[in-house]
């Protein structure tokens, strides 16, 4: 990967978690994931071990939390799902004050968003410090000697090593439109963005046949040579 | 959109993630068919393309927001196989990469999205275009509809995997008719953009756009008038 590709996840560092080998890393979290989603919900105590436990891998990788933690929007929807659980699940119900007010929930409900926000917490937070400690490069690395098929780690690569290609000429675009008063967000200017996003895959189809051609010129022959992921 | 872990319990997960392998199996073979050694840079601009695409919200109502799924797009754009392979991968990317969505729901989002939603999506489109008269310009209509349909059909196949292992005591009706509902707003806005993506490349390229194969008329060549 060429510089100035650098990852927006990817917090640079030369501790032992980032040394650590990527494939190891990723059937660490894996396990690790796996193990929590299979832990049943009303084990309090055990996912407070794992957060300490993910925690104390956080520490050793020398990442700040304040990094990490701006970085966990991606959970919110599912808050806001498990945040209605509540209210809608079936079974006994309970009484709970609620400023002032007598809200009815239900208690299975209460236990369905106590396990949704627990167990989806320490998952993206796992993740989130593999992406932090490991460059996409050894991720990929480490995919293909976990035995990923040697075609989709090439796709994946080419996605990443392009993902800011293409993700800047639609920021191009947008800036473009927006200039000229459009709104991209406004139904009223759907057509304008979808002309925009028309382009924009031509752009990208066509980018591909040209690095295709030229990965050709080079010798290109199914396989890519080592090192260049 | 995207499932995060401890969504479906664990036999759940691992279930769509064999489902997952194994379409993903597939799909890496006809596309190959399909690209021959331009899979990997072709598939990769594209899945580039998908994620790019992903990034426009649209208002859904309420104050909340939606944005592309892209599944009948990537369909109707590159074919059924690739443009599974591509959704597939930008999830995989997405999962690993950014934590969006959960690594054990990866399999879950695969088979929703790369899988049910491209299939259901593309299907649609080809039953709409057997009705429609045989002419380009039926192919974003057919599109649209094919995106109108897959968005709540993959809700659908979701509220189906939360009844068999959803870990929330919730009547299945009730998840159904809540998943379908709301998708089904979000599947207009998916819709529309679809269709006018989708007029945009026939305008400019049609060559390129795999659904209106065999729609798009050979150009006579103008050899005289170059020759005079």
């Amino acid at each position: 990967m060429g510089a100035g590709h650098g990852h927006r996840l990817h917090f640079h560092g030369h501790s032992v978690v980032h040394r650590a080998p990527a494939h190891l890393k990723v059937l660490v979290l894996l396990g690790f994931v796996l193990t929590v989603v299979a832990t049943p919900r009303e084990w309090y105590p055990v996912f407070g071990g794992y957060l300490v436990l993910l925690l104390g891998v956080v520490l050793l990788a020398r990442v700040p939390l304040t990094y990490l933690l701006p970085r966990m929007v991606v959970e919110v929807p599912f808050l806001v799902f498990a945040a209605l659980m509540p209210f809608v699940a079936e079974g006994p119900r309970v009484a709970v004050p609620l400023g002032g007010w007598e809200v009815s929930l239900s208690e299975s409900g209460l236990l369905a968003a106590w396990g949704l926000v627990a167990k989806g917490t320490l998952g993206v937070l796992a993740s989130l410090t593999l992406a932090a400690t490991t460059e996409p490069a050894d991720v990929l690395r480490g995919l293909q000697r976990l035995r990923m098929p040697d075609l989709v780690v090439q796709i994946m690569g080419f996605m990443i090593r392009y993902l800011d290609v293409v993700t800047g000429d639609l920021g191009r675009m947008v800036t473009a439109m927006r200039s000229r008063g459009v709104d991209p967000r406004s139904p009223r200017h759907w057509p304008a963005l979808a002309r925009t996003l028309g382009a924009l895959f031509v752009r990208s189809y066509e980018r591909g046949e040209r690095v295709h051609l030229a990965m050709l010129s080079r010798g290109y022959d199914g396989k890519l040579p080592e090192g260049v992921k | 959109m995207h499932v995060p872990d401890g969504f479906l319990d664990a036999p759940t997960s691992v279930a769509t993630g064999v489902v997952a392998a194994a379409g993903v199996g597939i799909a890496l073979r006809k596309a190959r068919a399909e690209l021959d050694d331009r899979t990997a840079p072709m598939a990769g601009l594209v899945a580039a393309f998908v994620f790019a695409g992903q990034m426009i919200n649209f208002p859904v109502g309420a104050g909340t927001s939606g944005h592309l799924l892209g599944g009948a797009l990537a369909a109707v754009l590159v074919g059924p196989w690739t443009g599974a392979l591509c959704i597939s991968v930008v999830l995989l990317v997405q999962g690993l990469f950014m934590a969006d969505g959960g690594l054990t729901a990866l399999g879950t989002n695969i088979t929703l999205m790369g899988l049910a939603g491209v299939f259901v999506g593309y299907g649609a489109f080809r039953l709409v275009l057997l009705v429609l008269p045989r002419r380009l310009g039926s192919v974003p209509l057919a599109a649209a509809l094919g995106a109108l349909v897959s968005v709540p059909a993959v809700a659908a196949v979701f509220s189906l995997l939360f009844a068999v292992g959803g870990t929330a005591d919730i009547a299945f009706g009730k998840v159904l008719v809540t998943m379908v509902g709301w998708h089904t707003v979000i599947g207009i806005g998916e819709a529309v953009i679809t269709g006018l993506v989708v007029s945009a490349v026939v305008a400019s390229r049609p060559d390129l756009v795999y659904g209106a194969r065999g729609l798009a008329g050979r150009r006579p060549l103008l050899a005289e008038e170059v020759a005079a």
